[in-house]
């Protein structure tokens, strides 16, 4: 009797010591308790999502969404109450991203990413970190300034993108006879384009001019016509993981109250270190406003 | 893993078709590429294995060139590279006006990448024959075009028919290299599959099936060929 006492004693004291630290403060979260096993958070980056997500001049994956990635790496050390995590960098591109985040790869994914209500089947979005849409880039001596122009033309499309769509719907809806030369990312768009392979690319206007200011002869390109969709970006977490979403919502919501994200979004756009030059528009300010939640 | 799965999305409108005229495009491809890489790599195994020291070069050159530089690294050298050192009427119809160009590039690329490994198909074939019986050959008067014609080749290409079908396997899954350049074939369209749905683990795991069924298929009728065409008192014996 007294024997099997200790030995129950024991197996309790060991099991409570080892689950301490594994789950009393990640919580339900699968996510945080994979960080946790690991000590490491996942981060999925983008390579020429230029200045959200790209490879910068040292190597490694910069850019204002990995900015704002780190300062969420940042509220999960603290949750875990660890000094710091470290982080491995994952490289997706547009069509790898919603698989590995929903089998779980990469934590985030920080990159360029519209949320919209499809893909939310698959995977969760924090907080809209910009707006944009879809435009087309091509040079100035071809005369495109609207995709009517590009009748009988060739259009160059990255795939498993949303412009890719918002353009196929827009050419069948306005039945025009434009090309489509469907590209793997935006650099092979661009070198299309520099080639003449193509006679304009079209992807985030945004995009576009991170291209532009990053092309040989910046003068000789413009991006142009009326925007064809409204894509916002958000940073991407697992679905079904609320408490992790939260952590991500919380931290986007105090960089907006306090004015941080400003002065992140200053720090690439205005003009940034690729010179690409975009002041904070009234719509993006506003929709830091309204996404800045009180505590 | 968090995934809604959702199977009925393969045989849905209009992803089931895209299946289909994916797989058709993974075949043409394949096929029109193995018809370049067969003549041509017989061609050049015939000169690798020739007398004459001039032949002999060219088909060394050849195999080291195209064996040694990556397949993909090939495709993108023939697609954006090619076309910008020709002069500017025949770079504009290489890029533009030839008809499907990133589908056309694919099959020359793959079909010379490919030629450079029958090459060695075939000269290793010729060279199991033997030396012996291209001598006994020359020694009854034949010419040496009649040796290859009637004692060699027939001899050589029956023994390496297990090879050529491996060979023939790898052009065929090769051909999804294509999809870099923006050819929409069967990996690409399992792809677009993904992105239009996001229900990426179905779409790869109809795109695993497909790509089985044919290689099994493959496989099985070359078994066939390989059996009835084998000589008796030779080592092709049906094999593979």
């Amino acid at each position: 009797m007294k024997f099997s006492f200790r030995t129950i004693a024991a197996a309790a004291v060991t099991a409570v010591s080892m689950a301490a630290p594994a789950f009393a403060d990640a919580g339900d979260s699968p996510t945080l308790q994979r960080i946790q096993e690991r000590g490491v958070v996942s981060i999925g980056h983008r390579e020429t999502s230029i200045p959200f997500s790209y490879i910068g001049a040292e190597n490694e994956p910069i850019g204002y969404s990995i900015d704002l990635c780190l300062k969420i790496v940042d509220a999960i050390a603290a949750e875990l109450g660890v000094d710091s995590l470290d982080v491995h960098y994952v490289p997706v591109t547009g069509q790898t991203r919603i698989p590995l985040i929903a089998n779980g790869t990469i934590d985030m994914e920080c990159g360029s990413t519209t949320n919209n209500l499809t893909r939310q089947l698959q995977v969760e979005y924090l907080p809209t970190t910009f707006i944009t849409g879809t435009k087309l880039a091509s040079k100035v001596s071809s005369g495109i300034t609207e995709l009517e122009d590009m009748q009988g033309k060739i259009i160059g499309l990255a795939s498993g993108t949303t412009n890719e769509k918002a353009i196929k719907a827009a050419i069948e809806a306005e039945n025009l006879d434009v090309k489509i030369v469907p590209v793997k990312d935006h650099s092979q768009g661009w070198l299309a384009l520099e080639t003449d392979r193509i006679d304009a690319y079209g992807s985030d206007d945004v995009l576009l001019y991170g291209l532009i200011s990053k092309s040989s002869e910046p003068a000789a390109y413009h991006v142009t016509g009326r925007y064809l969709s409204f894509d916002p970006y958000a940073l991407m977490v697992q679905r079904n993981d609320s408490t992790f979403e939260r952590l991500g919502r919380a931290t986007m919501a105090g960089l907006m109250r306090s004015g941080e994200m400003a002065k992140i979004y200053a720090k690439w756009f205005e003009p940034g270190p690729t010179k690409i030059n975009m002041p904070l528009s009234d719509t993006l300010r506003t929709a830091f406003e309204v996404q800045a939640l009180p505590e | 893993m968090n995934y809604n799965w959702d199977w009925g999305v393969l045989f849905r409108d209009p992803y089931l078709g895209w299946i289909i005229s994916g797989l058709g495009w993974t075949l043409v491809i394949s096929l029109l590429a193995w018809v370049i890489a067969f003549s041509l790599g017989s061609v050049l195994g015939i000169f690798r294995s020739s007398s004459s020291p001039v032949l002999r070069a060219i088909g060394t050159i050849y195999v080291e060139i195209f064996r040694n530089i990556p397949l993909l690294v090939q495709l993108f050298l023939w697609y954006f590279v090619f076309p910008e050192l020709l002069p500017d009427d025949w770079s504009r119809w290489v890029k533009r006006d030839m008809p499907a160009p990133a589908m056309t590039t694919a099959i020359v690329a793959i079909g010379l990448y490919t030629a450079s490994r029958v090459c060695e198909q075939v000269r290793s074939g010729i060279d199991a024959v033997g030396f012996d019986q291209r001598q006994a050959g020359r020694a009854i008067g034949l010419t040496e075009v009649q040796v290859y014609r009637y004692i060699l080749l027939p001899n050589a290409y029956r023994i390496i028919i297990p090879p050529l079908t491996s060979e023939f396997l790898t052009i065929f899954k090769q051909s999804s290299l294509a999809l870099t350049i923006g050819v929409v074939e069967l990996t690409a369209m399992t792809r677009q599959i993904e992105e239009y749905t996001f229900q990426g683990f179905e779409a790869f795991t109809a795109a695993t099936v497909v790509y089985s069924l044919v290689t099994f298929t493959v496989m099985a009728v070359m078994r066939q060929v390989d059996k009835r065409t084998a000589l008796p008192g030779t080592f092709s014996k049906g094999a593979a």
